[in-house]
């Protein structure tokens, strides 16, 4: 009996110290960030994929007054569904990273609400206006999805890699190719619409059939794809081919090596755009507002590549030199209109589940 | 037992009317401990349920159920109810194939390292699947370790992950009971000439049975409301009642139909409670036969029960539940120059434009998980007090089923229906001006829900097993009702609510589905720091990510291995 009391003195005293180390919550922590006082407080509403470098928000904070507090969750999609849902009490002040593959169902559900946006980049943004759009979404950043292959698997292999979309259902690539879940990741859903974008409402799905045939494998999302499945990712998969960004190979530079070992296949491109808009109801519109103009401004446009690994919406900033070298953007990416997609997404998606997961 | 002190004045010498507050105390004590915790699961769970739920079936203010109709008459809806039965049913019957040897071993014998036997097989019901996912997955792809199976994306890859996840269940449920078991009975059997078998099959089996029952019932819930290990091995074509209320409802808004599937996923749950109940009270009523008995023996190398139980038991634990841990840590060492510990020390460093290291997530983590278990503590404290009184009147005594049955459904609902639900109904509660939405409070809140039932199900066959006749002697000398349970209840649940602790604190620590769909400041808690990290591109995000799955999957097994020795000997949880 003795042993057994001692042992669980012992126990009790470690775990008294680890909750000790935590600095004893119970109730409590968490908010030790203190109220910003001043300018008040503007709330941004984002994506899981957010984040700048350190610094760059503060000094936004020391400029204005204003304290930033984030509101970070989900993904493109599921980010403007929520919004939806509580467009009566929204979450925040501004929205980032609505896709142009959910901004029309942003727009049609009122979530936004049109504000005037006074950075000299706001020029260069409205290249990028959802069409029929009144000033509610502004372009933020842009980035292309591509297919991504593995130069070293193919070197390796003597086989020269594909390049067009055509080359994926040949044979000599059967068994080669990783796409995520459409359904269940927003690259996913980029891709569908670049093929919808190739081969036109009539001959897209045929196109997936002939994927599936030639051994299409689909996975969860981007990462289960690219780490798990692909060769080229760090992760060591079977396959050399995967959806990714056309932003992705400088990730792939070796250490002491100076050339990546994967390209994307700037021919496969969807282009991505991601904006930003001031919430209808928003308790401090007027901080949103600048707040938006902030996401124009240099610091953050020049920030951009390295902290999101998008390009600058900005014609003024420079890319990081890696970038300009190895990442460039697809000089003819294929589009699908915003109403086409909005109208159409949950039709398409049902189609492409029956024909490629069954 | 001293119940007896010079301040207590015997219950004789007092008047009526001191006997009528008495009374008149105990019952407003008795509606707090009841209240207390309905209150917490119907402004936490039930209200947003509810309001979510009740979304799917309001079309312009109006009630209209035609949704009903249109996706109960969808082939597809059938089909996946269909998917998640067959899962659930492979994975229950695979863990209680693996589990009960398993139970025989951890709690019928001795040998040395059995207490961190039983820690280490507990990590894994704890585990996040993001973690787990990777861990899985990396070693059944093509080149990985277990490439050659080709099980990769297929069912048997699903099933043996809920095993992973579940073994635990089966363990601690049928071995709680098992150690208490008279052993002299089957010992009588094989004197009489029965082999090993036969007396297994005749006396020790039918004696389990309601062990093995609940254990069934409960992991089939678990495997029933799985959901991101469905996803991540298997993909949508494995899609279950879960991932499917999930796509409906995050990707395509499609409310109509999450309801539906909502209610749908909540009537197979309930069948699933009532199962488990009826069973669990089977085996609390036989726990209250037998005192605990001291019955491990060593392990007999020469008696074939003794030695299959180590073969399966060592294949288990070395290939099922090792082997993706291990494949974790090797991954996690692997520098892009060979090996190193490079990966761990960018714990200490700023995880990318996260604005947080690692390291501090993890102390977020435990703060927060901190939080969520004295809440889950106090809310499930008082269920399992409740619950563990059995009234004379038969209302009240379905009223205490009923109860436990329904602090058990936060299992059993989608993760993202209550996500979905706190967006609608935590604006302004109750009219308040607090966004608790936003708020970062709502998180160990959420991570409560889902620990009060394991809370529950760990302090109550203690409290079950308390002798009412002790609680009658005291009250009868005169001890106030709050002191008969100071010095009777919580003085026999108080090394329980230790394992109570430890469970509901790891729990918390892992838990990503409800912490994930909450909006939250910018304070990530370990397992969203992981996902954020696997999010992005680059080997070095990637290693780092694995490290700090490595350190989670690393804090948890020492809590649990704390938690393990604060543990009643003899007093198996039964959860």
């Amino acid at each position: 009996m003795a042993p057994t009391h001692h042992r669980t003195r012992t126990a009790a005293l470690g775990l008294v110290g680890a909750l000790a180390l935590t600095g004893c919550s119970a109730v409590g922590g968490g908010t030790d960030a203190g109220e910003g006082t001043g300018g008040g407080t503007v709330t941004l509403v984002t994506h899981e994929s957010f984040g700048l470098s350190e610094g760059i928000l503060e000094q936004f904070e020391q400029e204005t007054g204003l304290t930033v507090e984030i509101v970070q969750q989900a993904d493109s999609g599921a980010l403007v569904n929520q919004l939806v849902l509580t467009k009566d009490a929204p979450l925040g002040d501004l929205v980032y990273g609505v896709d142009n593959t959910f901004a029309s169902r942003a727009l049609d559900e009122g979530v936004v609400v049109p504000a005037e946006v006074t950075a000299p980049a706001a020029q260069d943004a409205a290249a990028y206006a959802v069409p029929g759009d009144d000033g509610a979404l502004t372009a933020i950043d842009v980035g292309d999805v591509c297919m991504n292959v593995d130069l070293t698997w193919f070197d390796e292999q003597g086989l020269e890699p594909p390049e067009t979309f055509e080359d994926l259902t040949a044979p000599q690539y059967a068994d080669l190719t990783v796409v995520p879940d459409p359904v269940t990741s927003s690259p996913g859903l980029a891709f569908v619409l670049a093929t919808i974008g190739e081969f036109g409402e009539n001959g897209w799905l045929d196109y997936w059939a002939d994927l599936r045939d030639n051994g299409l494998q689909v996975a969860d999302g981007w990462s289960e794809a690219y780490y798990t499945d692909f060769s080229g990712g760090g992760g060591e998969g079977p396959r050399p081919v995967v959806l990714s960004y056309a932003s992705s190979p400088p990730f792939t530079v070796p250490e002491g090596g100076d050339e990546p070992t994967t390209a994307a296949l700037l021919g496969t491109c969807f282009r991505q755009v991601e904006y930003a808009g001031v919430l209808a109801g928003a308790d401090n519109p007027e901080g949103a507002a600048q707040l938006l103009d902030f996401l124009l401004s240099d610091e953050v446009q020049a920030d951009i590549p390295t902290s999101m690994y998008m390009y600058p919406v900005s014609s003024s900033v420079e890319l990081p030199e890696d970038w300009a070298s190895w990442a460039p953007l697809a000089e003819e990416p294929l589009e699908v209109a915003p109403a086409d997609v909005a109208e159409h997404r949950e039709a398409w998606l049902d189609d492409w589940s029956a024909t490629v997961v069954g | 037992m001293t119940l007896l002190d010079r301040r207590v004045t015997p219950a004789a010498a007092r008047g009526p009317a001191a006997d009528r507050r008495a009374s008149v105390g105990r019952t407003l004590g008795w509606a707090a401990a009841v209240g207390v915790p309905l209150a917490f699961l119907g402004v936490f769970f039930a209200w947003p349920v509810a309001e979510i739920v009740g979304r799917g079936f309001v079309t312009d203010g109006a009630l209209d159920l035609s949704g009903v109709g249109e996706v109960l008459g969808r082939p597809r809806t059938w089909r996946i109810l269909g998917q998640t039965l067959a899962q659930a049913a492979l994975g229950t019957a695979g863990s209680l194939l693996l589990g009960i040897p398993g139970a025989y071993l951890l709690h019928r014998c001795r040998f040395p390292g059995r207490d961190a036997l039983r820690a280490v097989v507990t990590v894994p019901f704890v585990l996040p699947t993001v973690v787990v996912g990777v861990a899985f997955r990396s070693l059944l792809v093509d080149g990985g370790m277990l490439g050659g199976l080709g099980l990769d994306g297929t069912l048997a890859a699903i099933v043996l992950a809920l095993v992973f996840f579940n073994y635990a269940v089966v363990v601690r449920t049928v071995g709680g009971l098992w150690e208490r078991l008279d052993p002299r009975a089957e010992q009588a059997a094989r004197s009489l000439g029965a082999s090993p078998w036969r007396a297994f099959r005749t006396v020790t089996l039918p004696a389990l049975a309601p062990a093995i029952a609940s254990a069934a019932s409960l992991t089939f819930l678990f495997c029933a409301t799985a959901f991101g290990t469905v996803l991540v091995l298997g993909g949508r074509r494995f899609g279950t009642v879960e991932t499917e209320i999930w796509v409906q409802t995050t990707q395509y808004l499609d409310l109509r139909a999450a309801a539906v599937l909502s209610v749908l996923q909540l009537v197979v749950v309930a069948g699933a409670l009532a199962a488990a109940a009826r069973a669990r009270a089977r085996t609390e009523r036989a726990l209250d036969l037998g005192e605990p008995v001291g019955t491990a023996h060593p392990v007999r190398w020469r008696d074939p029960v003794d030695v299959t139980a180590v073969v399966v038991t060592a294949a288990t634990v070395l290939g099922l539940l090792a082997l993706p841990l291990v494949n974790l840590v090797v991954r996690s060492l692997r520098t892009p120059t060979g090996w190193g510990l490079d990966h761990y020390a960018a714990l200490a460093l700023p995880a990318d434009t996260l604005r947080v290291t690692p390291l501090e997530a993890a102390v977020t983590s435990l703060r927060v998980a901190l939080d969520a278990t004295v809440i889950a503590l106090v809310v499930g404290g008082l269920v399992a007090l409740v619950v563990s009184r059995r009234p004379r009147r038969p209302v009240l005594r379905r009223a205490v089923g009923g109860l436990d049955a329904v602090m058990m459904l936060p299992l059993g609902v989608s993760a993202v229906t209550v996500g979905f639900g706190f967006l609608v109904a935590m604006d302004a509660p109750f009219g308040l001006d607090v966004d608790l939405r936003t708020s970062g409070v709502l998180v160990p809140v959420a991570q409560a829900v889902v620990a009060v039932p394991l809370v529950v199900r760990t302090v109550l066959p203690v409290l079950r097993a308390v002798d009412p006749r002790l609680r009658e002697v005291a009250a009868t000398l005169g001890a106030p009702p709050g002191r008969v349970l100071r010095t009777v209840d919580l003085a026999m649940a108080v090394r329980s609510l230790g394992l109570a602790l430890g469970l509901a604190f790891a729990a918390s620590l892992g838990e990503f589905g409800a912490t994930s769909f909450l909006a939250r400041p910018d304070s990530p808690t370990l397992p969203v720091v992981v996902f954020r990290l696997i999010g992005r591109p680059g080997a070095e995000s990637y290693g780092t990510a694995l490290a700090a799955a490595v350190l989670l999957a690393a804090l948890t097994a020492a809590v649990v291995a704390v938690c393990e020795r604060l543990r009643t000997p003899g007093v198996g949880g039964s959860w």
